[in-house]
C-alpha cells in the first residue's frame, strides 16, 4: 500500500509523463481513502495553470 | 488607440532609461537563474532587447510590454539552453542539497503526512486568477524556491520545455528531474496554502 509521500510523488510525476497502468490503480487507491492527497492531487495540475497563466501575463491583467 | 501609437509607445519606454533599467534588472535576474551564467544571462537579455527593438512593430499591445519582452527573453534562454548542454553544472546542481531536510519533515517516519502539514481544500482557487495581491504571494513564493529547484521548474512550467530536453540540457536523470519537480511542487504548494488560500491557519488565537 503506497504511502503519502510516494503517492505524492507520483502525482508530481504523472506531470511530466503518464503513469503505468499499475502505478495508477495504486495511486487512485490511495487517493480513495487519503482527503489530504485528493487535495493535493487537484492542486498541481491548478499550479501548472497559475505558471501558464502567469507566464502569458495573466498576472499584469489583474494589476490593471 | 492606433496601432502605429501602440509601437510608438513600447519604442518610448524602452526608450526610456528608467523603465528599461528596471525592466532590464528583472530579466536579468531571471537569466541568470536559468543559465547559471552571468556572461550568457547578459547577452541574452542584451539579445532579447536588441530584438524587441527591432521588431517593436510586432508589438500588439494585447500583452503588457513586460510580458511581451520575457516572451522574447524566453526564446532567447531556450535557444542558449539548447546551444549548449551545459554538462559541467550537473554535478553541481546535484551537489546543492538545500531544502531536502525541510521536506522530510512534511511527512513522518512511516511517509504519512504530519498532522500540521496535511493539504487543505482550497475552496474556489480559479478566483485567485484576477486577484492583484494573489499574483504578489506567488511571485514571492516563487522566489523562495531554491536555486537549482526553481531553475528546472522554471525551465519547465514557464519556458515549458520537454522534460527530456531538460535532462539533456542540465545534465540530470531523469529520476533527479522528478525529485527536483516534485520538491518545487511541494514547497510552492505550500507556500500558497500558507500565505493565501488558507490564511487562517497561520493566525494567532
Amino acid at each position: 500500500m503506497l504511502n503519502c509521500k510516494s503517492a505524492t510523488g507520483l502525482v508530481s510525476q504523472a506531470q511530466e509523463s503518464p503513469l503505468s497502468m499499475t502505478q495508477k490503480v495504486r495511486l487512485n487507491v490511495h487517493l480513495m481513502m487519503c482527503a489530504s492527497c485528493r487535495h493535493f492531487s487537484q492542486q498541481i495540475p491548478f499550479l501548472s495553470q497559475l505558471m501558464r497563466a502567469h507566464a502569458q501575463g495573466e498576472d499584469e491583467k489583474a494589476r490593471r | 488607440m492606433e496601432l502605429e501609437d501602440i509601437q510608438d509607445m513600447a519604442t518610448s519606454v524602452l526608450a526610456d532609461p528608467q523603465a528599461l533599467q528596471g525592466l532590464r534588472a528583472q530579466m536579468l535576474r531571471f537569466a541568470t537563474l536559468q543559465l547559471g551564467d552571468e556572461q550568457l544571462a547578459e547577452d541574452a537579455v542584451q539579445e532579447a532587447l536588441i530584438g524587441a527593438l527591432k521588431n517593436a512593430s510586432a508589438f500588439r499591445g494585447q500583452a503588457a510590454l513586460k510580458t511581451w519582452m520575457f516572451a522574447i527573453l524566453k526564446n532567447k534562454i531556450a535557444d542558449t539552453l539548447r546551444q549548449k548542454k551545459r554538462l559541467g553544472e550537473a554535478s553541481a546542481l546535484m551537489r546543492e542539497r538545500d531544502g531536502e531536510e525541510d521536506l522530510d519533515e512534511l511527512f513522518n517516519a512511516r511517509g504519512m503526512w504530519e498532522p500540521d502539514e496535511r493539504p487543505a481544500a482550497w475552496g474556489n482557487p480559479q478566483e485567485s486568477l484576477h486577484q492583484a495581491q494573489f499574483w504578489k504571494v506567488f511571485e514571492l513564493c516563487l522566489e523562495g524556491l531554491p536555486g537549482h529547484q526553481a531553475r528546472v521548474f522554471m525551465m519547465r512550467e514557464y519556458i515549458g520545455l520537454e522534460s527530456d530536453e531538460i535532462c539533456s540540457t542540465v545534465g540530470v536523470s531523469t529520476s533527479n528531474l522528478n525529485v527536483l519537480m516534485y520538491r518545487a511542487r511541494l514547497r510552492l504548494r505550500e507556500c500558497l496554502e500558507n500565505n493565501w488560500y488558507v490564511k487562517t491557519k497561520e493566525q494567532p488565537c
